[in-house]
């Protein structure tokens, strides 16, 4: 253990990583968001979802540094009394999984598929790519929010709500997987005419195996910077079908959620309640995709 | 040793479909387009010996190359490896383990992502030759000190090393399934002359210690000239002249063959008018008819126009020339 870390700071990548104070600023503002969604059941100061801690006499508070502010509500509080803060550390913990389960499915879908029509070719190459193409002409959201309403108008209320979370981290994922397919399907048919390719064929080693080991370790570059850029995406995408109310159910609310309610409160003057949630979203997504512009280029071993 | 060839080709021939997409090519009313890169090629690979294939680019030397290792199989004709149908024998593994190939680019031929010691190693692997990591560690520093790198270098990624090292990277992965038979696809035509003469030595080297047998190809008559035994001249998908490599050179027969010799560099000839070979090769989709040399032929006869001419024997060579055969030349 102790000669792996020291491995991982004798490394290129740490050395570029201190030599990027964005990257570093992104890095420990990503940190933030993340140990702060992960942790929240124990960091946060409030539970949103206690109903007996609530006080409505407390709706309405603005951030503490205000005049009217109150030192146990850092962020202010919503109409119900609830806690700004606490809410936001809750809703990114639902943000953050879908996001991440959305890219993950999106990757592995994409890659797979990419990998199996850039090597094989032939019909099968076809028949994907067409696939990609027809849903490329549709923007993503639009996906999303078809399969999503399927699934609703399929499932008695009671199903659907339970399984929402699942669904829409389905329909982000499916609504993604193209670009993924296409990158990977590009470096792919690159990668299996080189040499190296063609050494592994003469010895016999099998189809699999070089998809595997050979091709997919030389087109993974482009897909780790696409992944981390479509984790932004989608949580992005999220907050987006959260926002229009069909995203995650009202009992798990994410950031779009707490952004869609706060907004009914903007003209009336508490901002609070939904330009934090925004810029936690921003935030976010913003460390997110710095992160994985300094990876594209960290990772390139031709760039070092 | 047996008297088996270690490789023979028996009119093997390869095409490819370079057609257009079907829509298209019914909107311009045209037919398929065929690609005859290797047009019935016999030749045969005796055990120990090298035997070098030559000619311009584009004149089917590499598809020959792959033709030979399976990577590609014949449209027409057989490929035979060691008395078995090639691929039949690299359906067995102890049988390909004998094959290797050498690659001309040795920028591309190493995977950028892998350490040394595992592309040295992935033959090995693949053919489950060592028992275990500590046996493997050692075959590996073996083959790197063998083509004169350290063993130390194992550790490394292939873009730390220049070019000439990375050959040497190759011709160690080449050799580490213990092989008897290597295809070289022009090995060092990548490479500076002076780190050409040291992988040439290499591999000659190699060829003495391990009694290798060798395919090579290359479009430079001086390193051929350096490392054959045999020589074959391909012109346009054929074999226009295969001769023992001091005779072909000494006494050159078939027209292009002669062509080629003239085009050499060569110190006592400074000053002497050079019979330059006109015209470009033509296209092997549409190849002239008869004697696929007779549009840039200075001896072709309205025979070489009409009929393709076939290796025959002329002295020690085998020559395929019509004029030729009839002692016109």
């Amino acid at each position: 253990m102790a000669a792996t870390l020291r491995r991982f700071f004798d490394s290129d990548l740490w050395w570029s990583f201190t030599r990027s104070p964005v990257t570093m600023l992104s890095a420990v503002v990503a940190l933030i968001c993340i140990l702060g969604a992960l942790f929240a059941p124990w960091l946060a100061p409030h539970n949103p979802f206690d109903l007996a801690s609530l006080n409505l006499l407390d709706a309405f508070k603005p951030p503490s540094w205000t005049e009217e502010g109150e030192a146990q509500y850092l962020l202010g509080t919503d109409d119900q009394g609830r806690d700004v803060l606490s809410a936001i550390m809750y809703g990114a913990r639902v943000s953050l999984l879908v996001g991440l389960s959305a890219t993950i499915f999106a990757t592995t879908l994409g890659v797979t598929l990419g990998l199996l029509a850039g090597y094989l070719g032939g019909k099968l190459d076809a028949l994907l790519m067409r696939i990609c193409d027809v849903q490329l002409t549709f923007p993503s959201i639009l996906v999303a929010l078809l399969i999503d309403g399927v699934v609703r108008a399929a499932l008695p209320r009671e199903v659907h709500d339970q399984i929402a979370l699942f669904v829409v981290i389905f329909a982000i994922g499916i609504s993604e997987w193209p670009k993924f397919a296409r990158t990977v399907r590009g470096s792919t048919m690159v990668e299996r005419n080189k040499e190296y390719v063609q050494a592994a064929r003469v010895i016999g080693v099998s189809p699999p195996r070089i998809m595997l080991s050979h091709v997919l370790p030389n087109v993974m570059g482009p897909v780790l910077v696409i992944a981390t850029l479509n984790l932004g995406l989608a949580i992005l995408s999220e907050a987006t079908l959260s926002f229009l109310g069909v995203g995650v159910p009202a009992t798990q609310p994410s950031l779009g959620t707490l952004i869609r309610i706060g907004n009914d409160f903007l003209f009336s003057g508490e901002w609070w309640i939904t330009i934090f949630p925004g810029i936690t979203l921003i935030a976010m997504v913003l460390s997110v995709n710095l992160l994985g512009d300094w990876l594209r280029d960290a990772l390139n071993p031709k760039l070092r | 040793m047996s008297d088996t060839p270690m490789l023979e080709l028996c009119d093997a021939a390869r095409y490819f479909d370079v057609s257009r997409p079907a829509l298209q090519r019914l909107i311009a009313g045209e037919g398929k387009r065929i690609l005859r890169a290797v047009d019935g090629v016999n030749l045969s690979v005796p055990k120990g010996t090298t035997l070098s294939l030559v000619g311009e680019s584009g004149c089917g030397k590499s598809t020959v190359a792959r033709l030979a290792v399976g990577l590609y199989r014949p449209s027409a004709g057989q490929v035979v490896f060691d008395g078995r149908d090639l691929a039949e024998a690299r359906a067995a593994s102890d049988q390909r383990r004998r094959m290797q190939m050498i690659f001309q680019d040795p920028y591309a031929s190493l995977n950028p992502r892998w350490r040394v010691r595992d592309i040295v190693a992935e033959p090995m692997r693949a053919f489950g030759l060592l028992p275990n990591r500590a046996a493997e560690e050692a075959r590996v520093a073996e083959l790197l000190t063998q083509v004169g790198l350290s063993p130390l270098d194992g550790h490394k990624f292939p873009h730390e090393f220049s070019g000439g090292q990375r050959q040497r990277i190759s011709i160690a992965r080449a050799l580490s399934s213990n092989p008897e038979f290597l295809v070289c696809d022009e090995p060092t035509s990548a490479l500076d002359v002076s780190v050409q003469a040291q992988i040439l030595n290499l591999m000659k080297e190699l060829q003495s210690r391990m009694g290798l047998t060798y395919l090579f190809i290359s479009h430079n008559l001086a390193v051929v000239r350096q490392v054959s035994d045999r020589i074959g001249v391909m012109y346009l998908g054929r074999i226009a002249e295969l001769a023992p490599a001091e005779s072909l050179f000494r006494r050159p027969r078939h027209p292009y063959t002669r062509a080629l010799m003239e085009a050499i560099p060569d110190l006592d000839m400074t000053g002497r008018v050079r019979i330059p070979v006109g015209g470009e090769v033509p296209s092997p989709i549409t190849p002239p008819t008869g004697c696929a040399f007779h549009p840039r032929c200075s001896l072709a006869g309205p025979r070489c126009k009409a009929e393709r001419p076939e290796l025959k024997p002329a002295g020690d060579a085998m020559v395929a020339c019509h004029a030729v055969e009839e002692g016109r030349d």
